[in-house]
């Protein structure tokens, strides 16, 4: 089975035999492929009923809810990772889910996609209309993204918040794109982050 | 032939079961059913734990009422609980009146205890089926599964004995009795207790029992079964058999004629006895209290993987109490599930035609082999 792939960097890059915390784990892909490839003891947050039907008959522990209100629920580190795929735009607080994260988790995977790639750009600007493209494929009234979010912006907050990126991976389909341009030439970013050191 | 397997099975359990009230009991009869094969290693039993009027013919046909068994559409080759796969053991619980140690069983002077019957707790009907699989050579189960009362029962066994249970299933269930259940549970005992022919419990020898009274607390649990829409839906204010109000206390209203029939046809079935001594044992359970105060503290360290299933028009145990219980799960590091399925049925959705439960079920059981 092949993984998203923004999943399969995140999959790359999990130390085996680490706990991670998948949320918005959909049908529990990236747990299942952590566990049988890693030995990863992974668990799941998903708010769809079904999802978390699919990742139950996988044999994985997932639990139906709202990375906006359930994360809460997690005692402190008690995961080595946290993991938020293609979800952080779709909360009502990312900023707060951001801070959550880096508490359950020692360290936290984020992948989103960057609403300042070129082909958002053009859209926006020669068409006058919401964007949308492969990336982003609902229109503006049934997309579930209410907080588009663009790598620079990311990026700014991460350092307004004292959160150390330790690795950073773009997309482009499933091309890697160097971060050079990165904001106007990837489709979607991957980043790996950690508290600062004594923050 | 193993004579310890099959349908309409029933055991003496020589050894002294310690309550938690302090008393202990002995011999512990128990009657159970089991379906399906105990593997060699004897490591696919699936310990299905029934409800408050429930009873151990979960897939087999009732004897009193004839009907089939009350889990059919769960339980049997090919389903999601899959006696193909696994051997399925089902024991009438304690305190119960289907051939298990209950109030109407005979003590040692040979009379029915009635109100001399110790008050057991869920984790004393636990302890009990402990004992049977310790007779039928069963160490670990594969999962024990069950809705209501037999959700509590399932918790308290992942809390009571984590090594013998791999996988827990708890469905429309909660970790403790809220005041709401202790209130409608009362109602019903003091429906009975009201009735004259319950005197104080000894009703056994004349055959005239407070038949009534268990009549009402029927009706009034039933009503907690269902959900206002699910009542609405099936009668409405419809009226029964005729075309307008009578001006008199008939059952008018198709509503009162089907509660009627419902409690009418549960005293022939059930004791009010123990009708009155297992809805103290739900009560009484607070898993939470057992682990002083803390519910996390009951499945701490625990390799059980867990699994809670509620019900969004189920206001008797609310999602809220399956939440709180996944709460109390993560908190202590275990492996557990959630999912809030949609059903219009109330309570009694965990009985009825959810596909979606048949999914999770057999999802959860299947993988967690």
């Amino acid at each position: 089975m092949t993984l998203r792939p923004d999943l399969a960097i995140i999959a790359d890059h999990v130390r085996p035999g680490s706990r991670v915390l998948d949320i918005g784990c959909g049908d529990g892909a990236l747990m299942a492929a952590l566990r049988d490839t890693k030995g990863v003891d992974a668990r799941g947050i998903e708010i769809e009923g079904a999802d978390v039907t699919a990742a139950l008959t996988r044999g994985l522990s997932v639990v139906q809810g709202d990375a906006d209100t359930d994360l809460s629920d997690y005692p402190d580190a008690s995961f080595d990772y946290a993991v938020l795929s293609q979800t952080l735009q779709t909360t009502r607080r990312p900023d707060r889910i951001l801070e959550q994260l880096l508490r359950v988790g020692t360290k936290a995977f984020v992948s989103f996609p960057n609403f300042a790639h070129w082909r958002v750009r053009t859209s926006l600007l020669f068409g006058g209309r919401m964007p949308v493209t492969r990336t982003l494929p609902l229109a503006w009234y049934e997309t579930p993204n209410i907080h588009h979010v663009t790598i620079d912006d990311f990026r700014a907050l991460v350092r307004m918040r004292g959160i150390d990126v330790e690795c950073e991976w773009f997309l482009s389909g499933d091309r890697r794109v160097s971060a050079a341009a990165a904001n106007i030439r990837a489709e979607h970013a991957v980043f790996l982050l950690a508290r600062k050191a004594g923050a | 032939m193993d004579v310890r397997f099959g349908l309409n099975r029933h055991v003496a359990l020589r050894e002294p079961l310690p309550l938690d009230g302090g008393a202990t009991l002995a011999p512990v009869d128990i009657a159970y059913e089991t379906y399906g094969i105990l593997s060699a290693a004897a490591d696919n039993a699936i310990l299905v734990c029934h409800a408050l009027t429930g009873d151990q013919h979960v897939a087999s046909q009732h004897p009193i009422t004839g009907k089939p068994g009350w889990w059919e559409r769960m339980v049997g080759p090919g389903k999601p609980i899959d006696t193909d796969r696994f051997l399925v053991i089902c024991a009438n619980v304690l305190g119960s009146c289907i051939g298990t140690a209950g109030p109407s069983s005979l003590a040692d002077d040979g009379r029915p205890y009635a109100m001399r019957f110790p008050v057991i707790t869920i984790r004393d009907m636990v302890r009990a089926q402990a004992m049977l699989l310790d007779h039928l050579g069963i160490g670990r189960l594969h999962a024990v599964v069950g809705g209501s009362m037999g959700g509590m029962q399932a918790l308290s066994w992942a809390a009571t004995f984590p090594g013998r249970v791999r996988a827990a299933l708890v469905i429309a269930s909660a970790a403790r009795h809220s005041a709401q259940n202790i209130a409608f549970h009362e109602v019903g005992r003091q429906a009975i207790m009201a009735d004259p022919n319950w005197r104080g419990g000894e009703y056994y020898a004349d055959g005239v029992s407070p038949a009534a009274g268990l009549a009402v607390a029927r009706m009034a649990a039933h009503i907690t079964y269902l959900s206002e829409q699910g009542l609405t839906d099936k009668f409405g204010r419809g009226l029964q058999d005729r075309d307008a109000k009578t001006f008199s206390f008939d059952a008018d209203f198709r509503v009162e004629s089907y509660l009627r029939h419902q409690g009418l046809s549960f005293t022939d079935r059930f004791d009010a006895n123990s009708y009155l001594y297992i809805t103290r044992a739900m009560d009484y359970f607070d898993l939470a209290e057992e682990h002083g105060g803390l519910l996390a503290n009951a499945f701490r360290g625990s390799a059980t993987r867990f699994a809670m299933v509620s019900f969004d028009t189920d206001w008797l145990y609310p999602t809220s109490e399956a939440r709180s219980v996944v709460h109390a799960l993560n908190a202590a590091g275990a492996a557990a599930s959630f999912v809030e399925l949609s059903a219009p049925f109330g309570h009694d959705s965990f009985l009825l035609d959810v596909p979606a439960l048949d999914r999770v079920v057999s999802g959860f059981l299947g993988a967690a082999r």
